[in-house]
């Protein structure tokens, strides 16, 4: 499970955010996860309220607000643009894996579609981000 | 704001002291002074961690005759699996022996996701196989690796030491520590490079003698140790203790 590496990372930041900006109370966050992160949401969750869990007191009544962003893969050799959703179907559990892992060796084991160039853009939808942290000064 | 990058220094704290082994060109010998220095360290009863960022062309787990590399296991994270008593990472536990035609923002994100998820644990040493030049990972383990020091690889080559120059260059400028500087390969008694390397006034660390039995050794880390480079090297080793 190194979703939890991922909500540690998560809650790590805000709480980052929350010292910078002196925040006595976090309210909210949105944390975006790009699709190919292939990241199981509920594990990631658990997880997180697992990490949430010692930091009650500036946390405990946080409202997280969870986004998915679709990942678009697009060729830099003839500007096709496909969608990973389509494309991970074709891919083995040890590939579906490892890009779940490291999501850059989609390169390794993906290739555009319609030229089967591996020289591709992730355009969108790779990493794991927070969008916004709202709090209480 | 990139979460994965903010976590990298808490993943590192149990390491007391991070070393990448760079220089400016391929074929030099990095990685073979990587994979035994943590070969060496390993078997001197220190915690070592050997992280190889050549995504290219790794080739650590070559040196060292790693041939069993499943996914690592996942415990908050991602473990190393232990190889020789090294904690061990590498693309090559998720890319096999495929090739890996990463472009630079793939590679940066590569590695930050890698450092981002990898739990080392406590390690007296975390050795890191650099990849040849001064762009991607160069710059990604200065950004995200606070603690990093540098050890530069020449050979008795002009070519290579020009080329390293403008490695140690970069590296001062940016205040970089820079342990000091291994010439290997080295096949007579000229000195030209140790010379060179006192102009920086940066410790030169000594030399490695080209080994023809080296060859033969990769992939077989009890051969490894016996040869005469291992034993060079192993003269190295007291100097980049502090």
């Amino acid at each position: 499970m190194h979703e939890w590496a991922l909500a540690d990372a998560v809650v790590t930041s805000a709480l980052k955010v929350a010292e910078k900006e002196n925040l006595k109370k976090i309210t909210k966050i949105v944390i975006k996860i790009g699709e190919l992160q292939t990241i199981d949401e509920e594990i990631f969750n658990f997880a997180l309220k697992e990490v949430i869990q010692p930091q009650q007191e500036i946390l405990g009544n946080a409202d997280i607000e969870i986004e998915t962003e679709k990942a678009i893969l697009k060729c830099r050799v003839c500007k096709n643009e496909w969608l990973f959703e389509n494309a991970r179907k074709n891919l083995d559990e040890d590939e579906t894996e490892s890009i779940h892992f490291i999501p850059e060796t989609a390169h390794i084991y993906l290739r555009c579609p319609k030229c089967k160039s591996p020289d591709f853009e992730i355009k969108i939808g790779r990493g794991i981000w927070l969008d916004a942290v709202e709090g209480e000064r | 704001m990139d979460t994965r990058i903010e976590v990298i220094d808490k993943r590192l704290k149990n390491i007391r002291k991070i070393i990448a082994i760079s220089g400016g060109k391929g074929g030099i010998g990095k990685s073979s002074v990587s994979a035994t220095l943590a070969a060496s360290l390993a078997k001197k009863g220190h915690k070592v961690g050997l992280l190889d960022l050549d995504f290219s062309g790794p080739s650590t787990h070559i040196i060292l005759g790693i041939r069993n590399y499943d996914f690592p296991k996942e415990d908050k994270g991602i473990i190393p699996s232990k190889y020789f008593g090294i904690k061990f990472m590498s693309i090559i536990s998720f890319a096999g022996e495929n090739p890996a035609p990463l472009r630079g923002i793939d590679i940066s994100n590569a590695i930050i996701e890698l450092l981002a998820i990898t739990q080392w644990g406590s390690l007296d040493f975390l050795i890191i196989d650099m990849p040849p030049g001064i762009g991607d990972t160069t710059l990604d383990i200065i950004r995200t690796m606070k603690r990093v020091k540098f050890i530069m690889i020449s050979t008795p080559s002009k070519l290579a030491f020009e080329i390293v120059k403008k490695s140690i260059n970069l590296l001062l400028e940016l205040k970089m520590p820079i342990i000091g500087i291994i010439e290997n390969m080295k096949f007579s008694e000229n000195s030209s490079i140790k010379i060179q390397v006192e102009k920086y006034q940066l410790p030169f660390l000594g030399e490695i003698y080209f080994d023809k039995n080296l060859e033969n050794a990769i992939g077989n880390i009890d051969k490894l140790y016996k040869t005469e480079f291992a034993e060079d090297l192993e003269k190295i080793i007291p100097k980049i203790f502090d």
